[in-house]
């Protein structure tokens, strides 16, 4: 057999043509003629709308149309809800475009279709647009509170669910406890930012009433199947593609922003191409955000520092509508309790609607949230306990005996009882101490005191439920005439290199070079049957569904094989790209494997005459065989009925300089454990770009909504995202447990980088700060105006 | 994000770009279009003509003339930051430009184009009030010279006529016995300066402080020169202590309000510390000169 590729640093397939710049975006999609459309977006957070006038658009020489909700028909109507469950108690989609009244700034109002996107936004000025502004509450702690502005004029609070789950006895717990420590943390609201804006183009073939829509989309059959059904179009007449993506972290999966249903209605009505790309602006004002939370926190133990009990109850912001219902806060009140045994738990959240943008899953998705109330508060507990914060830690960090670890009665979004299936939390521990060399930091910290330098150490570990079902699928199909493989996936990859790993699956079974073997993916014609990419679930799902029609692919061959050349299976061997009689100088490549396979009635060239009628093969063979499928294909979905949960833990080292309140990383740490690595080199690109992003959201990204709900920083001039000079070096170390609960015995990876590190670099300056009797850092992102008050408050406190 | 409809024009002499603004109600000069160009698309600026100078030649290069940097008005940052002669003749320049945005927009960004853009925030205006240039500007009535202290106005707004087009920047070469120093705090490596500050300190032969100048940007409506830190400085020895009291002086120049990004009681310990900063080094480097 050829050398295994599972496991290799393989170079990553697509980088050649992406570095290059012949990727093809939508933008680059080629459609002469097309027009471009652009909204009217809400200038006002809530708003009466008294009176839209386009007329004067309309007549706009190089507009073809202009529409408002009353122009739309059917599509009229709120757009799905897309995660029902008991707890939600008000659930609110938004409308295409805004019918009567408008909640938050952006909200599609108008949609205006011309010959460029210059005449485009010159005619969208001239509509005239009446608002009446309604009295708003922005802040969640606010919108939360009795006597709020409903955003909803229909409701009379802003709650859009309750849910409380409870594992263990807590209240028990807490009343045996020999300490409690209570505190209350928040995470500010934070947006994607792809460097590829959405973007959707779409064709409109009237003779064979065919649609084509290309979109960003991170989950390209979910839009074909919900498209076809709100256009009332058959599934075989309607092609989604998702071309090259420019990253998605989950803003480029919802079904549907308003312009992936506007831009193909609209391609179809006016019988010409329409296309629509987002600029910048728009993608702050008109594209999910995340990671408003406020919780509080309390820690039962006791004085040896073994947690028994956590009790956590928070506010989660879902922004003006709720079309993933409650999903986010569910998933930090699943992520709660991390990697330690904590036996009791009482978790509690309301989610609360605001006039801001719409809350979706953002990568790590609630998790970061979760994470850092938890390890915050470890850490508060380990000072108030006089107990060494990686000591407290090691005492209650699950054992790598104890899988599979459950928490009866805690469920993950997908409704299934949380249960951790492996990994040695202990190990992953120890690891990064070693790496910190705990010693040498303590003599340089001290080092550094002495020249009125501070350095601060901070840990955090983290948790993720990865590899979300309920399925995907995957057809392998060996080529006839060149003997290569075509791997098709319902999957879509914005950059995060899908079409190596899956093709290092595929050629470990079937004995193929890597460059054998095409991937195709994101096309609704490739394959049709599937979720999408998010929640860290391609490689697990997508990948163990390659695996399997991989495995009957493989069985296909060697099966057709020893057929052919009459031999039993068990003296072939497949390797290179052909199957050998083993000892023996008898071979077939997979190319006439494949042409036998598939008898035909007239053969298109001399190798394919074998099988057809006018062939010397034996008569046997031109027939397909009952129960036999022509060709060497297959089929296979994977289904995961357990979940793997991928974990670890970072650490950095940072130095604050007090006066100018900034901070500088000296060494950023992470051991993480995702299972079997299928590319390490992938997996440590995912690694470092979830933590860059997750430096972001520590220190940098921090959407400023003003008192009216306007985003004052919506530009990438004020929306501080780290440059590479902000991200320092990061340290990774790969620590593998397989995970039973999947074939391969791999976990997601593609969250995970950007779960602890808030809580990281929190613990951090505040460890950094204790000489100055400087508290406790409990609000993220930090800011040095926070690190300026911070140290203010305890130089006024030590003054006085 | 796409600009509205304009003209376009390429003028190859200063005359003709002169008289191309005369023709217009409103135009704007691109230079290096880093702050234009986004402007333009975010329809904050809508001039209904815009004049393109790369086709003027006689307004590249920049050049030593004497004791004197002459700038010319198309002059990239970058091109003046890697310039050797420029660099020996006043080394605070290229430390300065190292703060300006990132070296792909150095590489097209103009050093005029931003001391006319007059950003309160941009470091390049701080650093000419600090050397005390000044800059030629020509309109339909012929040229003026505009002193550096004369310039600037208020955030984006300087005593340029809405007709003229300055051809070029002159900026003094470092005097002897002075040292020099900028810095600033930025969120990211690269951004406009929450506060910059920029020190030339020049030592009798004695070592006693002969003359300060000191200028921020990013702390009011305009660069300014810190003169109540200056004053502090001047005829003493440079203790420690007269330079922590100089920096407390300088924060009497914050009057910049709170905004999204900081406060203004923050602002001030900026100043303060990078004033200290600026001038414990500009000292030494004066020291090292003597
Ligand atoms: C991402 C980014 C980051 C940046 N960061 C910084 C930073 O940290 N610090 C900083 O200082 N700058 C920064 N800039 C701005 C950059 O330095 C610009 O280059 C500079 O401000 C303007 O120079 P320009 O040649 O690009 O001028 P242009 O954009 O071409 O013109 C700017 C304005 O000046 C006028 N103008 C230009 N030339 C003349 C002239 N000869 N006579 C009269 N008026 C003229 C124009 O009409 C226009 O109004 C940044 C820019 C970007 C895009």
């Amino acid at each position: 057999m050829s050398t295994q590729r599972f496991g290799e640093r393989v170079p990553r397939l697509n980088d050649a043509k992406l570095l290059r710049g012949q990727g093809c975006y939508v933008d680059d999609v080629p459609l002469p003629g097309a027009y471009h459309a652009v909204f009217l977006r809400s200038p006002f957070a809530r708003a009466r709308i008294l009176s839209i006038d386009a007329s004067a658009a309309r007549e706009h020489p190089s507009v073809a149309a202009v529409y408002t909700c009353d122009d739309l028909g059917p599509l009229d109507q709120p757009l799905p809800m897309l995660s029902p469950h008991p707890a939600i108690i008000a659930a609110r989609t938004q409308r295409p475009l805004a019918r009567d009244e408008v909640f938050h700034v952006g909200q599609t109002v108008a949609m205006v279709i011309a010959v460029d996107r210059y005449t485009a936004e010159d005619a969208l000025r001239l509509i005239d647009a009446d608002y009446e502004p309604l009295p708003v509450t922005v802040d969640l702690a606010s919108a939360a509170a009795p006597g709020a502005h409903p955003v909803h004029p229909d409701l009379t609070d802003n709650i859009v669910g309750h849910f409380a789950q409870r594992s263990g006895d807590p209240d028990g717990a807490f009343a045996k406890a020999e300490h409690v420590t209570s505190l209350r943390v928040r995470m500010d609201r934070s947006t994607a930012a792809p460097i590829e804006t959405r973007a959707i183009a779409a064709r409109w073939e009237a003779a064979t009433g065919e649609l084509t829509v290309w979109d960003t989309t991170q989950a390209p059959i979910s839009i074909r199947d919900g498209l076809a059904s709100i256009l009332g179009l058959e599934e075989n007449k309607l092609r989604v593609i998702a071309p090259d993506v420019g990253g998605g972290f989950g803003q480029k999966v919802m079904l549907f922003y308003p312009e992936e249903i506007l831009v193909p209605w609209a391609a179809m009505r006016l019988a010409r191409p329409v296309k629509y790309v987002e600029d910048r602006t728009e993608n702050f004002i008109g594209s999910s955000q995340e990671r408003t939370q406020i919780h509080e926190i309390q820690l039962a133990a006791t004085k040896d520092g073994t947690v028994i009990g956590l009790k956590d109850s928070f506010l989660h912001d879902s922004g003006a509508f709720a079309p993933y219902g409650i999903e986010v806060p569910r998933v930090s009140a699943s992520a709660i309790a991390g990697p330690y045994r904590i036996p009791n738990v009482d978790v509690e959240f309301k989610a609360i609607y605001t006039p801001t943008v719409p809350v979706t899953p953002f990568r790590g998705s609630g998790r970061p949230h979760a994470c850092f109330a938890l390890e915050r508060a470890m850490d508060q507990l380990a000072d108030e306990l006089g107990l060494d914060r990686f000591e407290l830690r090691r005492r209650n960090l699950i054992g790598p005996d104890e899988f599979p670890y459950v928490r009866e009665g805690l469920k993950y979004v997908d409704d299934g009882t949380i249960t951790y299936d492996s990994g040695q939390y202990p190990k992953a521990l120890a690891m990064i101490e070693e790496a910190i060399d705990l010693e040498r930091f303590r003599r340089e910290k001290d080092a550094a005191a002495k020249e009125g330098r501070y350095l601060g150490l901070g840990l955090a570990f983290y948790m993720e439920c990865t590899g979300l079902g309920p399925y995907d699928g995957c057809r392998i199909r060996v080529h006839p005439a060149t003997g290569k493989v075509s791997v098709n996936t319902g999957l879509a990859s914005q950059g995060q290199g899908h079409e190596t790993v899956f093709a290092q699956i595929a050629a470990d079974r079937l004995g193929v070079p890597i460059e054998d073997v095409i991937v195709a993916q994101g096309d609704t014609a490739a394959f049709d049957r599937g979720g999408g990419s998010h929640s860290s679930r391609s490689a697990v799902v997508g990948g163990n569904a390659v695996h399997k029609a991989a495995v009957r692919v493989r069985a296909q061959i060697l099966e057709t094989a020893a057929r052919l050349m009459a031999v039993p299976e068990e003296s072939l061997e497949l390797a290179d790209g052909r199957v050998t009689v083993k000892g023996a100088n008898r071979f077939m490549t997979l190319a006439e494997i494949a042409i036998a396979a598939n008898p035909l009635s007239s053969p298109f060239d001399r190798p394919a005459e074998v099988v057809s009628q006018y062939g010397t093969a034996g008569q046997e063979l031109v027939t397909v065989g009952e129960g036999r499928a022509p060709g060497i294909e297959a089929s296979a979905y994977y289904s995961p009925s357990a979940s793997p949960w991928a974990y670890g833990v970072h650490a950095a080292i940072v130095e604050v300089d007090p006066d100018l309140c900034s901070i500088a990383f000296k060494r950023y740490l992470s051991v993480h454990d995702c299972g079997k690595m299928i590319n390490p080199t992938i997996v440590e690109g995912q690694m470092i770009g979830g933590i860059a992003q997750g430096i972001g959201g520590a220190f940098y990204e921090r959407l400023d909504y003003d008192e009216d709900g306007i985003i004052t920083n919506a530009s990438f001039m004020e929306f501080l995202m780290p440059y590479a000079t902000e991200v320092p070096k990061i340290e990774i170390m790969h620590l593998e447990t397989p995970s039973p609960a999947n074939p391969l015995g791999i976990k997601g990876a593609g969250e995970a980088g950007t779960i602890a590190v808030p809580a990281v670099v929190a613990s951090a300056v505040e460890d950094a700060l204790k000489p100055l009797g400087v508290g406790r850092f409990h609000h993220a992102p930090l800011s040095p105006n926070m690190i300026f008050e911070a140290i203010t408050r305890a130089r006024a406190k030590a003054g006085g | 994000m796409k600009p509205p409809l304009f003209d376009y024009l390429a003028p190859v002499s200063v005359e003709e770009a002169i008289a191309a603004r005369a023709r217009y109600q409103s135009s704007a000069l691109l230079a290096g279009g880093q702050s234009l160009i986004p402007a333009l698309n975010f329809r904050i600026s809508h001039p209904e003509a815009v004049i393109d100078l790369k086709g003027i030649e006689s307004l590249r290069g920049v050049e030593l003339q004497g004791s004197e940097i002459v700038i010319g008005a198309m002059a990239r940052h970058r091109e003046v930051e890697l310039d050797e002669a420029i660099f020996k003749a006043n080394p605070l320049i290229r430390e300065t430009l190292g703060h300006v945005a990132h070296i792909v927009i150095r590489n097209r960004g103009t050093v005029v184009g931003s001391l006319a853009h007059g950003d309160a925030a941009a470091e390049m205006p701080a650093l000419f009030l600090a050397t005390g240039g000044s800059v030629t500007a020509r309109g339909p009535g012929g040229s003026r010279e505009i002193a550096a202290g004369e310039l600037y106005r208020f955030h984006l707004t300087t005593s340029l006529e809405p007709d003229e087009l300055v051809t070029e920047a002159r900026i003094p070469a470092l005097p002897a016995r002075t040292g020099w120093s900028f810095q600033e705090f930025a969120r990211r490596r690269g951004d406009y300066a929450l506060a910059g500050v920029c020190a030339l300190i020049t030592l009798e032969a004695s070592g006693a402080c002969q003359g300060a100048r000191l200028s921020a940007c990013g702390i009011a409506s305009t660069p300014v020169r810190l003169v109540k830190a200056e004053e502090v400085l001047t005829g003493t020895s440079l203790e420690t202590e007269t330079v922590n009291e100089a920096g407390r002086a300088a924060c009497a120049h914050v009057t910049a309000p709170d905004d999204n990004q900081t406060t203004s009681a923050f602002r001030k310990q900026l100043v303060q510390t990078l004033v200290t900063r600026t001038i414990t080094r500009a000292l030494a480097r004066a020291r090292a000169r003597l």
